[in-house]
């Protein structure tokens, strides 16, 4: 059978466009949106089921599958304009490599999501996977503007546009924002940038966690803003104990001024990180979300941080924390059999929060589904938008559980 | 229909003689009329899934309306459907300061509610020039936006959950408090979906602290492309101004002509307003640069304001431009289109050649800092003639706008008005999944039919999933 793929794929994409992955998987490499969309319309006509692979960093390739679609070669930064602060990137570009290119011009994507400099944009974006700066500047959502998709059956889908503003027929996007490949391949995407921030300053406090989500709120009542306003757990930061991160970025006087009022705010004593250690510091954070098999997201809100915080380790474990202090969002990442994160997703639901299984390995993703706990009619709902848009159900996505 | 309709609501509440359905056959474009069937005022969601479940078993099409000021012709509806009014829904729930969350009813009045929260030292953001007359149902239909939403965003990042009645009277709630979606961000696909995917009976949006300070600039410049330029420079520094709008001369005599005289200079070929707030030193420092930026690319004068009552006059010709625009004519086509930012001076020519080449009153009026265009037409539709070459010059502003990169609207929706420009920029692929996904929601499309999606643009879709 593989074989026989491996041979189809071939005539199609050309020898450069075919590999054996693991387990002698056929694996595609498709170079265009075009390129992808024929892979996955032979896909659907043969009733061959596919897992989409990015750069191998964030969520294992175990999906069940006849053949692996990589993003590997969809890399090019298509356009950029540094004028309109827009860019147009190919899903698999890795993060790293955007971000040098947009500093280069000018330009920043604020977007910091967990895992390794390498991750793939569109794995970003499938997975809506956002980082500490979501505070300030929003969820991956807010920093799409478009994307082409590739269906499940082949279909090129171009949703949404260039432009900063647009309401032309219905937000498609936001379906492939955090839809977690479920309907579709990300083949490109248009992302709105800002300028590169003059001032990138980080500042710290350190103390037991009662004290620093509670100060955190009142600075959230100062009106205070920082990009970022971060809890991070003793085990994420490395430290032996909760750590408080503040980052302001923006324009040299606002940063300022910012950081000076923040000093005079509460009793916290803060310490900025030296400027040459800022970006360690982060890449530290987004990569401690990787310290173990299974990660979770739960949309809190500031107050119930600590409650939920609670849950989790009594549930759970204390585990490698990153929580939003102020926008809310916690991430937790550790180990725990399935049973236990079924229990968690329903003690969370029953106290209205969403848990999404961001990261786990495929029995644990099959068992739980990256997402659950539906509303009454919202799981048939979803079921229809799934056929629309993978009508062969080629794609090899766990968005609900199995059971 | 009349009297099961009158049995749901009550029969005060059902219209149906002609004369009563004369308000009900327009919104606000002037170029689309149609008297609807029956008009229904439901005073409470169970009686919205009671009037919906009627329009199920009877296979009746039905068209949401709020208040009716839309710009696309979204809230018309033909004879055969009936026109579900939602005006009297418009109770504001709850408040939640703490939380920054209000929980609404979708007929509550935009300005009503920012109203409403003020002694909270809140505010609801998205602020469309219409606010004292559209209603957050109708925001969230069309995703509007309004001059601050350039830094904050518009409705669809303000809108964090969403009681909607599908058109088979399912009840359905979507997305959470907290913003954080239980599954895939159905309140992000909901929000601009123009009535066609159900009923917001209930929305819960976020507020907003009101800044602690605020700068109001207004610079006038002799040239629109020196003006257009000062809008790139101050992005391009790192400065996301609260608002940054831009009024040509027409538009700026058009006011300084009407009652409500602000002072601009209207012998400026285009005034720009500048709104910076956040932290007072942080307001104060990029004042300085964003005066520096002005002056450097030619305005001639800048005026700054921080008080509330002086910010409110050099916003008031802003606020008052379509009521002023109103008065030159009988009929105002308020057009909407957007193009990257970068293009705005090339976009400005060629639509003062379009209106040259058309013999036509334009007077534009817009957020710059978007590259949001509101090219408005002055005429008389009882001039036919007259009434054809606004509609020509308003498909070659249109083509021009999709030729340099942009969208064919920003935030007025495309309704009826604007379906036939939707081939300009979408393929009949993705025409057809976006039929295929207003399909999911809505299988005999009878919510607010034969809007926004050409249907004889679409490719067939194969929406028949394999076997399951
Ligand atoms: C040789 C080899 C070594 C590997 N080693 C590791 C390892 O050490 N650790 C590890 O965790 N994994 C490893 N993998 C697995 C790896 O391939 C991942 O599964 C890969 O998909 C991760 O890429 P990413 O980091 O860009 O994010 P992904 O994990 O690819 O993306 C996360 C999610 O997003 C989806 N997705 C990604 N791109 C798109 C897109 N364009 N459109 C729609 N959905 C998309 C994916 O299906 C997935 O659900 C390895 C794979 C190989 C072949
Ligand atoms: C002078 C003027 C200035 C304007 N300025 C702006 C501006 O700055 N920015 C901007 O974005 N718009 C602007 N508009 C356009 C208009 O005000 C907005 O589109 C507004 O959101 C419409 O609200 P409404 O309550 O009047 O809706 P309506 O016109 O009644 O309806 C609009 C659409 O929404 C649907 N709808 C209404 N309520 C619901 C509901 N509860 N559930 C589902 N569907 C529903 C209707 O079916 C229709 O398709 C302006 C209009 C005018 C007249």
């Amino acid at each position: 059978m593989s074989d026989v793929i491996f041979g189809r794929l071939r005539a199609l994409l050309g020898t450069a466009g075919v590999e054996r992955g693991s387990a002698g998987l056929p694996r595609a490499t498709p170079e265009s949106a075009d390129a992808l969309s024929l892979v996955c319309r032979l896909a659907h006509d043969e009733g061959w089921k596919i897992r989409v692979e990015g750069n191998g960093t964030w969520l294992p390739a175990d999906a069940p599958a006849d053949l692996a679609v990589s993003t590997r070669a969809l890399d090019q930064v298509q356009s950029v304009s540094p004028a309109d602060l827009v860019a147009t990137v190919q899903a698999g570009t890795p993060l790293e490599a955007l971000r040098r290119r947009l500093a280069e011009e000018g330009m920043w994507l604020a977007i910091d999501p967990p895992g390794r400099p390498e991750r793939s944009l569109g794995s970003v974006v499938a997975t809506g996977t956002s980082g500490p700066l979501r505070h300030g500047f929003g969820p991956v959502r807010d920093h799409v503007l478009g994307c082409t998709v590739a269906t499940g059956d082949g279909r090129l889908v171009r949703a949404g546009g260039r432009v900063v503003k647009n309401v032309a027929g219905y937000d498609l996007t936001k379906l492939q924002v955090g839809g977690f490949g479920g309907f579709g391949i990300l083949a490109e995407v248009h992302l709105r940038l800002r300028a590169l921030p003059r001032a990138d300053v980080t500042v710290i406090a350190r103390g037991p966690r009662d004290t620093l989500s509670s100060a955190a709120r009142e600075l959230m009542a100062e009106q205070l803003l920082p990009g970022t306003l971060e809890l991070l757990s003793p085990a994420l930061a490395g430290e032996s104990d909760w750590t408080l991160a503040a980052r302001f970025a923006g324009t040299d006087a606002a940063v300022q001024a910012d950081v000076r009022r923040l000093s005079t705010q509460g009793d916290l004593v803060w310490q900025p990180l030296p400027a040459d250690r800022t970006a360690a510091f982060w890449s530290l954070v987004a990569r401690g979300s990787l310290g173990g098999p299974v990660t979770l997201r739960l949309g809190v809100l500031g107050d119930g941080i600590d409650e939920t915080l609670d849950l989790l380790a009594h549930d759970l474990d204390e585990g490698l924390v990153s929580a939003g202090a102020g926008a809310g969002m916690i991430r937790w990442t550790g180990d725990a059999p399935v049973e236990r994160l079924r229990a968690v997703r329903r003690a969370a639901a029953s106290r209205e929060i969403p848990m999404t299984l961001e990261r786990a390995p495929w029995p644990v993703r099959h068992a739980l589904g990256h997402f659950g706990a539906y509303r009454e009619g919202v799981g048939q709902l979803v079921a229809r938008l799934r056929d629309t848009f993978d009508p062969g159900h080629s794609l090899s996505v766990a968005l609900e559980g199995g059971e | 229909m009349v009297d099961a309709l009158g049995r749901i609501v009550g029969p005060r509440w059902v219209r149906h003689r002609r004369a009563e359905l004369a308000t009900y056959t327009m919104d606000g474009l002037p170029t689309r009329e149609s008297y609807p069937g029956v008009v229904v005022m439901p005073g409470s969601t169970a009686e919205v899934r009671e009037v919906v479940r009627l329009m199920h078993l009877t296979g009746t099409p039905f068209v949401a309306r709020g208040a009716g000021t839309g710009l696309s012709g979204g809230a018309v509806a033909d004879p055969d459907a009936v026109l579900i009014a939602l005006t009297r829904l418009n109770r504001i729930l709850q408040v939640d300061p703490r939380r920054r969350r209000a929980t609404l009813q979708p007929g509550v009045v935009n300005a009503r509610l920012s109203e409403a929260v003020l002694p909270h030292g809140l505010h609801y953001v998205p602020d469309p020039s219409s606010q004292a007359a559209c209603t957050v149902g109708g925001n969230v239909a069309e995703n509007a936006g309004g001059p601050h939403c350039l830094k904050y965003g518009v409705t669809t990042n303000h809108v964090v959950e969403l009681e909607v009645v599908l058109p088979d009277a399912a009840v359905i709630r979507l997305g959470s408090r907290q913003g954080e979606p239980w599954g895939p961000d159905l309140v992000g696909l909901f929000v601009g979906s123009e009535g066609m995917f159900g009923i917001a009976t209930e929305i819960v949006v976020r507020l907003e602290p009101i800044p602690s300070s605020v700068r109001t600039m207004l610079a006038d410049f002799s040239t629109v492309r020196g003006a257009s330029e000062a809008v790139s420079a101050i992005i391009g520094a790192g400065i996301v101004p609260a608002a940054l709008e831009m009024m040509d001369q027409a538009c700026v005599e058009a006011v300084e002509a009407s009652i409500y005289a602000a002072g601009y200079p209207t012998d400026a070929a285009a005034v720009l307003l500048v709104e910076l707030d956040g932290g007072a030193d942080a307001v104060e420092a990029e004042a300085t640069t964003v005066e520096t930026i002005l002056r450097a690319r030619g305005a001639r004068e800048v005026r700054s304001a921080s008080t509330p009552a002086d910010r409110a006059r050099l916003w008031q010709g802003r606020k008052k431009a379509f009521g002023a625009m109103g008065r030159i004519a009988p009929d105002l086509a308020v057009q909407d289109a957007v193009v990257p930012r970068s293009a705005l001076p090339d976009i400005m020519d060629r639509i003062e050649e379009i209106r040259g080449r058309h013999h036509l009153a334009i007077s534009n009026v817009f957020h710059a800092g978007d590259g949001n265009l509101h090219p408005n037409i002055s005429f008389d539709r009882r001039d036919p003639e007259l009434a054809d070459r606004v509609q020509v010059a308003c498909r070659e502003i249109m083509a021009a706008c999709v030729a340099a990169g942009g969208s064919i609207t920003g935030e007025h929706g495309v309704g009826s008005d604007k379906i036939d420009y939707m081939p300009l920029i979408f393929d009949g692929d993705t025409l057809s999944a976006m039929r295929a996904v207003r399909l999911a929601f809505d299988p005999d499309e009878r919510a607010n039919p034969g809007k926004v999606v050409p249907l004889h643009a679409c490719r067939e879709w194969r929406a028949t999933p394999a076997a399951r």
